[in-house]
């Protein structure tokens, strides 16, 4: 009982000071309000709060309280008459999506994907190309989700397969060809992708005789139309992380770790390397196909600018600051890399030296990330403590 | 297409693979040693022609008008400049993670990669800056024309790769270097300092990329602030193309490339594919993919297992 009170009332203050952030409208005192909240991090940290008032992750509660946080979000900022901070999180639930998925090929099973953007690109043009020809068949969403899915991990596999049984870093430099590759085809290819111009009008999706277009009115509160999609998004970021969270502690999540850990051992375990190697990539390109379709019917637009190199290097940097291989950490990654820049719009131009300087730093001082999973840690530091004393 | 249309696109792909093989050898050399694709070699490459067009800026507005000793003076400042840049990126983001896992160096190369490319665009904008075109002029022979500048990338870079592999095979600096790529650790115990070794590597690569821009921004006019991230990566299939870590393969590799792209994109411009021009930059791509598929020790690699 004590427990469940404490874990709710954690995630009421996570959530107090999320809300309080996004209001702070000067810099400055937005920069302060960063530094109380890092110190407050790490003062927990160092004093091991976060066992000693027992809060418990693994609890029921904690995602019940998650769960009303995230309806909560809209209905705060609806009645702040705020839509703008409700976009921001849609389009960082995207993103979710988007490094969960990272995270299986990078994460769990060791496969550096530095063209990921590609499957995003692909799932995008997937609707964008089809409302372009049928319009009107707005609930078409609904099986453009996984067709987007399906065509992405196909893709996954054309590139796979040939390519998987090369050295780690060559699989890096290829994956990134391919991403090159798909977005010139997308900027040459007119006909099909209207060139650089991009895919315009791209309508939202209907179910029934609800249109995602027009937005709600529920409890005297008008909610704009971003936050049909804000409940699609979270409600799809939520099965995602569940089917995750399930892959990783099945046998093929063991099967993963255990070839991002030593190949050839695991070969020699009788592991179908290639198998489970193809399998993950093929799953991850799958979450990015379908992140892609959510992005082309959010935002109503596509185009291959949209598509470049640093976007593949952002998500992967979501990756890598959140904990390769840690699902909390790379949602809360995915979280901070989209509202951060968001709230620091001064310093936009800034963005991607920062990234470039954290993905360094983040390498050199805290290889494992913010929030490391378990198995990860042990592996970073390998050399200084006896795995077998630290595994639950 | 006519024999002087075919050799036309010879010479210029001769000129554009030299270019490539000069970038290459960073990527094979750093390679070669410590096993890391430095994905911040195409910046290192942007940033040398950056600092040679700027010397050459300085030294005009100090009423030079000699344009060989002009150019002489920003090779030699680009060069040094570079290799400090290339030996400060090792120390910083690379030497602490030397028995890090593999992918932790390869993303933390990624992070100086983004890194220098936005510092440059911060820094001195994103327009296309123009190279200085003094070197003009050229010989026709029978319909082919050779432009100065591309005899002198040509030349440049054959004598430079000559020197270094002299400096590899037959100096004692040069032995070290063997040993050290084919076992840090016997080579240590040896008495081989292999952490001056490798920033001698560095120093070489560094240099011979900046020679690489500055050659990149005399032959094509201008340059750009994302100017090394497709050549960076072209010139890393070059070195795989040779077989990575071998010295002579990169040079080989870079040639090919430049002569696979021109002669790609001409021939099949000549059939009637004009759309093929616009996917000159994905042919390195394939090559690369079809390379690591069919030969993935490359062509004069030697045949290497994943170290255990």
């Amino acid at each position: 009982m004590k427990n469940t009170i404490t874990t709710i009332l954690a995630v009421s203050v996570s959530f107090g000071l999320l809300v309080a952030g996004m209001l702070i409208e000067e810099p400055p005192v937005f920069v302060g309000f960063l530094l109380m909240i890092a110190a407050a991090v790490i003062a927990v940290k160092r004093l091991d709060l976060l066992n000693k008032i027992k809060i418990d992750t693994s609890h029921p509660s904690f995602y019940i309280s998650l769960l009303v946080a995230v309806i909560a979000y809209p209905v705060v900022f609806t009645s702040l008459d705020n839509s703008y901070w409700i976009h921001v999180a849609t389009i960082a639930g995207i993103y979710i999506c988007l490094a969960m998925g990272l995270n299986i090929t990078v994460g769990f099973t060791g496969l550096l994907d530095l063209g990921y953007v590609a499957f995003y690109a692909i799932g995008a043009y997937t609707s964008a190309i089809f409302f372009k020809a049928f319009p009107e068949l707005t609930w078409a969403f609904w099986f453009l989700l996984p067709a987007g899915a399906f065509l992405a991990a196909g893709a996954g596999l054309l590139v796979g397969i040939p390519t998987l049984r090369l050295r780690g870093d060559y699989l890096a430099i290829v994956t990134l060809g391919f991403g090159e590759i798909v977005r010139m085809v997308l900027t040459n290819w007119g006909t099909f992708t209207n060139g650089p111009k991009g895919i315009s009008g791209i309508p939202g999706p209907a179910l029934g005789g609800f249109s995602f277009e027009k937005g709600m009115e529920l409890f005297g509160l008008e909610f704009p139309r971003i936050t049909n999609n804000y409940f699609l998004i979270y409600l799809l970021a939520a099965l995602m992380g569940f089917a995750v969270y399930r892959l990783n502690h099945s046998r093929i999540g063991r099967a993963w770790v255990a070839i991002r850990e030593d190949e050839l051992a695991a070969e020699a375990m009788g592991i179908n390397t290639t198998a489970f190697k193809l399998l993950a990539f093929a799953i991850g390109a799958s979450f990015a196909g379908m992140g892609g379709v959510l992005y082309a019917n959010t935002i109503g637009f596509v185009d291959p600018m949209s598509f470049i190199f640093m976007e593949s290097a952002m998500i992967l940097s979501m990756v890598v600051l959140g904990g390769m291989g840690s699902l909390p950490g790379v949602i809360l990654g995915a979280f901070v890399l989209v509202v951060l820049p968001e709230k620091l719009r001064d310093f936009q131009q800034y963005r991607m030296l920062l990234f470039g300087a954290a993905l360094i730093a983040m390498m050199v001082f805290q290889p494992e990330g913010l929030i490391p999973s378990k198995r990860r840690q042990l592996e970073f530091s390998y050399h200084e403590l006896d795995p077998a004393d630290h595994l639950e | 297409m006519s024999l002087a249309a075919f050799l036309q696109q010879l010479v210029n792909g001769l000129t554009l693979g030299s270019m490539y093989s000069l970038v290459a050898l960073g990527y094979t050399m750093v390679y070669g040693i410590i096993e890391l694709i430095n994905f911040a070699h195409g910046e290192i490459f942007m940033f040398g022609a950056f600092i040679g067009l700027f010397t050459l800026q300085g030294l005009e507005s100090l009423g030079l008008t000699n344009f060989g000793v002009m150019l002489t003076v920003a090779f030699l400042v680009s060069m040094v400049i570079t290799s400090i840049l290339g030996v400060a990126v090792d120390r910083i983001a690379y030497k602490p993670l030397r028995n890090a896992p593999r992918i932790t160096a390869l993303l933390s190369a990624i992070g100086v990669s983004i890194f220098l490319q936005n510092f440059v665009m911060l820094a001195f904008g994103r327009d296309l800056f123009p190279f200085p075109r003094r070197i003009i002029g050229g010989v026709t022979f029978g319909g082919v024309r050779i432009d100065n500048i591309q005899i002198i990338a040509v030349v440049g870079s054959v004598l430079l790769m000559y020197l270094l592999d002299l400096l590899v095979r037959k100096t004692l600096m040069g032995k070290a270097m063997r040993s050290t790529a084919q076992d840090m650790e016997a080579a240590s115990m040896m008495g081989i300092d292999s952490d001056r070794i490798i920033t001698v590597t560095f120093v070489i690569g560094s240099s011979l990329a900046a020679v690489g821009g500055i050659l990149n921004g005399l032959y094509y006019g201008g340059i750009k602030f994302d100017m090394g991230f497709i050549l960076g990566l072209k010139a890393f299939t070059a070195a795989v193309l040779g077989g990575i870590g071998n010295i002579r393969g990169a040079m080989l590799g870079g040639i090919i490339l430049g002569l696979c792209e021109t002669i790609v994109v001409a021939v099949m411009s000549a059939v009637g594919f004009a759309w093929a021009f616009d996917y000159k930059d994905a042919i390195s791509f394939v090559v690369l993919i079809i390379v690591l598929i069919l030969l993935p020790s490359g062509l004069m690699g030697e045949n290497v297992s994943e170290k255990v």
